[in-house]
């Protein structure tokens, strides 16, 4: 009696966790629109649209900007030396 | 042409605003409008370089050394702008800002040739002229490697069948900038490169001076 009691206590151990796996699972408490979800799970676009072009830019123009101030100053030394050599 | 360019320039923001968003990738595929034509600046930067270099090694036009100097300078500037605009897209659109891809990883090795190669003119004195053009050699021979990477490596840079494949609404603002990036090249190589020209010059003048 003792022994049927045991097997029987053991087969339905065994069995709970099969059974809990056989649950459907749990509708959702709540639906969650895209714009509410954790900050951490969203990468906003804006601001590396604006850093791409912001880099973009101004790389761009300071390369201009430096390139024109060496054009002027080597044009300087140029009138210069062929004043000198007048 | 440096009017036409900074006239393209100031009509380019408008064009790529009006551009459709698209479906997977949303607003940040529009880095893509200056990122492409940055890429494709770089290559033929890197390109120019090659073909100079080869001119001053095997045809012994000194000149062309003027022309190293300036599309190697313009290699690591449209290098910059596309390796920092691309990782900004990646960031959004792969959720990591940088994969070890065969694109990427060849795009990095050629800017840091042309790296190599300015730190080379401005240190490394007397032959270095002929030592560098044979690094910015090396770097052109990477060129058509980097352009069809994305065809046969496993990659999740998009192909280059994308281009044109492009809708119209996509595709005018985007060669519109490929042609504004264009100009503003050959404005900058030429300006560069007249550097080069009046730095010898001056040079000659006071070499010419010295011997009075």
């Amino acid at each position: 009696m003792r022994l049927r009691m045991f097997l029987l206590v053991m087969v339905l151990a065994g069995a709970w966790p099969v059974r809990a796996m056989q649950q459907p699972p749990q509708p959702p408490k709540d639906f969650v629109p895209v714009d509410e979800s954790a900050p951490g799970e969203q990468i906003p676009a804006m601001p590396l649209i604006g850093g791409a072009y912001g880099f973009i830019w101004v790389a761009v123009f300071g390369y201009v900007w430096s390139l024109g101030r060496k054009l002027q100053k080597v044009d300087a030394e140029i009138t210069e030396l062929e004043r000198r050599k007048k | 042409m440096i009017g036409l360019a900074a006239a393209m320039f100031a009509v380019a923001p408008f064009m790529i605003n009006n551009a459709p968003s698209e479906a997977t990738m949303g607003l940040v595929y529009k880095i893509y409008f200056f990122h492409m034509p940055s890429a494709w600046m770089f290559l033929v930067a890197a390109t120019t370089a090659g073909v100079a270099s080869f001119r001053l090694l095997f045809l012994k036009r000194p000149n062309a050394d003027h022309w190293v100097i300036a599309a190697a300078e313009l290699a690591v500037l449209f290098g910059a702008l596309t390796l920092v605009s691309g990782p900004l897209w990646a960031r959004k659109s792969w959720g990591v800002w940088w994969v070890w891809d065969a694109r990427l990883t060849s795009s990095l090795m050629v800017f840091l040739i042309f790296v190599a190669y300015t730190l080379l003119r401005k240190y490394g004195g007397a032959g270095s002229d002929k030592l560098g053009a044979g690094l910015a050699l090396f770097g052109m021979a990477n060129v058509p490697f980097i352009y069809i990477s994305v065809n046969y490596w496993r990659t999740f840079h998009p192909p280059t069948s994308v281009v044109p494949k492009l809708p119209v609404e996509m595709g005018i603002p985007l060669w519109f900038c490929v042609t504004a990036f264009t100009l503003l090249y050959v404005v900058l190589l030429r300006l560069r490169a007249r550097l080069e020209f009046q730095r010898a010059r001056v040079e000659a003048l006071y070499l010419a001076e010295d011997e009075l």
